[in-house]
């Protein structure tokens, strides 16, 4: 059975989600090989090949860990050349469609970004895209090279298959042209201590409505585990970061439930949230075209009906 | 410094966007079209690095039909100093890699051979792929710094600030360089009654896929490397249940989660 890469996503050895997520889906079209570039391959091992990864190959060198995403692509399409895989997933991330865009023009293969389901059909490889902010779903299949995929976190259920995962280090000469962007500073968020925003099951977004108090979004939010997102409205009133936006400008979220507190549900933002499975929306005005999309809706007073809803999931969460 | 600005001319995202029956691409005829709002930032930032500078050039350059000419006039009226049009009907129905291509042969020919700095917006607001970027920076063989919040250009480098997920991060590339810029960056200009009057007698170039020494069968729908097999309009959501606060509202929104076994 042909290969199939799968590109770890990780920081220094601890997985994101999204890996065992790509991992489960790889299975569907072949033997995973998964691609760890940088340091703590050897913590990520049992993971990787809990979820099915038969080989894991390894870079792990000083010109991997400072650079940005150049030396990755190099990397995959030295792969690529070497064991002729049948596809390649990323994380579609930022940084997973950056790799992804190089990787395409490098080896001269088609990309799919954003895809919420990858299968094995019959003409190789069929993807479903969610466009037009949710109005349209595409199928498409790559025609030219290896399939290179970008799959949207949370797109599959993660399922466990084990299997080898025999380390094998490669090494690969790295250009200097990839090594002409480089990170001189990294700060590190305040730890929040809630789930990572793409990767969360629940999230609980404020908007306009909040008036700049996230207080009650915040514990409606932890009472159910959820990430905070924000409106475009709020962050650029200042106050929620950019990291936190959800929409077409921010961060694109499909989460088991996803609750709109104060939020319109402008099209900017329907993009980034419609693919969400439940939709729930608590607005004062009973005219928002959210309550359009919504599976349950509260016309009220926010800072009323949180607070109240709080206690109860608290209540019932015992 | 002179900076290339690639913009993209799109379907209004307030419009009703769909695609054509004949072929499955966007349809971009029955629709309003504008400069992509993420652009505006690429170019508003490029006329400040110039202004700062006191000297340098903005050139503004779209691939797409007829109608993308207004994308361009949009950007000459912000302040912008020439545009170059690529248009051409082989490349109806090209993927990012071929659009790519064709942007990296007509930055090349705008700047002989040798861009300083070639600016973007993060992603366009049709496609949102935001992968053109990054095919555009190893076409060219340039180093590319994206998502940038903040910018610098110093002696022979560009720095960025870009607010990633879990950390800020300083990124420093040397030039020449792709950029490309967030709706954080700047607050763009609208243009001004004397720019839109400036703008009328500003040079803009027409180019075909000859002007470009590209073949017809390098772009367009059938040389792309990925098919569409279909396209499905997904029915409306049902609307659910809405209920009006009556002083239980939060008790009945957690009653609602517990059915669905949320909690």
């Amino acid at each position: 059975m042909a290969e199939v890469l799968v590109l770890v996503d990780h920081a220094d050895g601890r997985l994101r989600k999204a890996t065992a997520e790509l991992l489960t889906l790889a299975r569907r079209l072949g033997e995973p090989s998964a691609v760890h570039v940088g340091p703590g391959a050897e913590k990520a091992q049992v993971t990787l090949a809990k979820y099915g990864a038969h080989k894991v190959y390894v870079v792990d060198d000083a010109d991997t860990a400072a650079y940005l995403v150049a030396p990755q692509a190099e990397i995959l399409a030295a792969l690529v050349e070497k064991v002729a895989p049948a596809a390649v997933l990323v994380p579609s991330n930022a940084a997973g469609k950056e790799i992804a865009a190089r990787l395409s023009i490098k080896t001269g293969s088609g990309l799919i970004t954003d895809a919420v389901d990858v299968r094995a059909g019959d003409d190789g490889i069929e993807t479903t895209q969610s466009v037009f902010a949710g109005s349209y779903s595409v199928t498409s299949t790559v025609t030219a090279g290896t399939p290179i995929v970008a799959v949207k976190p949370n797109s599959a259920p993660i399922e466990a298959s084990p299997a080898a995962g025999v380390i094998e280090t490669v090494t690969v000469p790295i250009s200097d042209t990839a090594k002409a962007a480089r990170v001189t500073d990294s700060r590190p968020k305040q730890a929040t201590g809630r789930p990572e925003l793409t990767e969360a099951a629940i999230v609980v977004s404020g908007g306009r409505g909040t008036g700049g108090d996230f207080g009650p979004v915040e514990a409606f939010a932890d009472s159910l585990g959820a990430a905070v997102g924000a409106s475009r409205a709020a962050v650029d009133a200042g106050w929620y970061p950019h990291s936190s936006q959800v929409g077409q400008t921010g961060k694109q979220v499909s989460p088991q439930l996803y609750v709109a507190v104060g939020i319109s549900g402008a099209i900017q933002h329907r993009a980034g949230m419609q693919t969400s499975k439940t939709i729930v929306a608590v607005n004062k005005d009973e005219e928002a075209p959210i309550f359009e999309l919504v599976d349950f809706g509260v016309v009220g007073d926010l800072f009323s009906v949180l607070p109240q809803a709080t206690e109860d999931v608290k209540k019932r969460k015992g | 410094m002179n900076i290339v600005v690639c913009v993209k001319y799109v379907p209004d995202a307030q419009s009703d966007r769909s695609f054509r029956d004949s072929d499955r691409t966007v349809d971009r005829d029955g629709v309003d079209g504008l400069l992509s709002e993420l652009d505006e930032y690429a170019v508003e930032e490029a006329l400040k690095i110039v202004e700062a500078a006191g000297e340098g050039e903005v050139t503004v350059l779209t691939v797409g039909p007829e109608a993308a000419a207004n994308a361009i006039k949009k950007a000459l009226q912000m302040g912008a100093d020439r545009g170059v049009h690529v248009e051409d009907e082989a490349i109806h129905g090209s993927d990012a890699a071929a659009t790519s291509l064709v942007l990296a042969e007509a930055v090349r020919k705008a700047t002989g051979g040798t861009p300083e700095l070639v600016m973007t917006g993060m992603s366009s607001t049709d496609g949102v792929m935001g992968v053109v970027p990054a095919m555009l920076a190893e076409r060219l063989g340039l180093p590319q710094v994206t998502y940038a919040s903040e910018l610098t250009v110093g002696e022979g480098t560009v720095t960025i600030r870009r607010d990633g997920d879990t950390a800020s991060e300083t990124i420093e590339a040397s030039l020449p360089a792709l950029v490309s810029v967030t709706d954080q960056i700047n607050e763009p200009r609208y243009p001004s009654f004397k720019g839109i009057m400036a703008a009328k007698k500003k040079p803009v170039e027409q180019w075909g896929l000859a002007d470009l020494g590209i073949d017809t069968s390098q772009v367009g729908l059938d040389a792309a490397w990925t098919s569409v097999v279909s396209v499905t309009k997904r029915p409306p959501r049902a609307q659910g249940q809405i209920v009006a606060d009556e002083g239980d509202g939060g008790s009945r929104l957690a009653e609602f989660l517990a059915g669905q076994k949320f909690i």
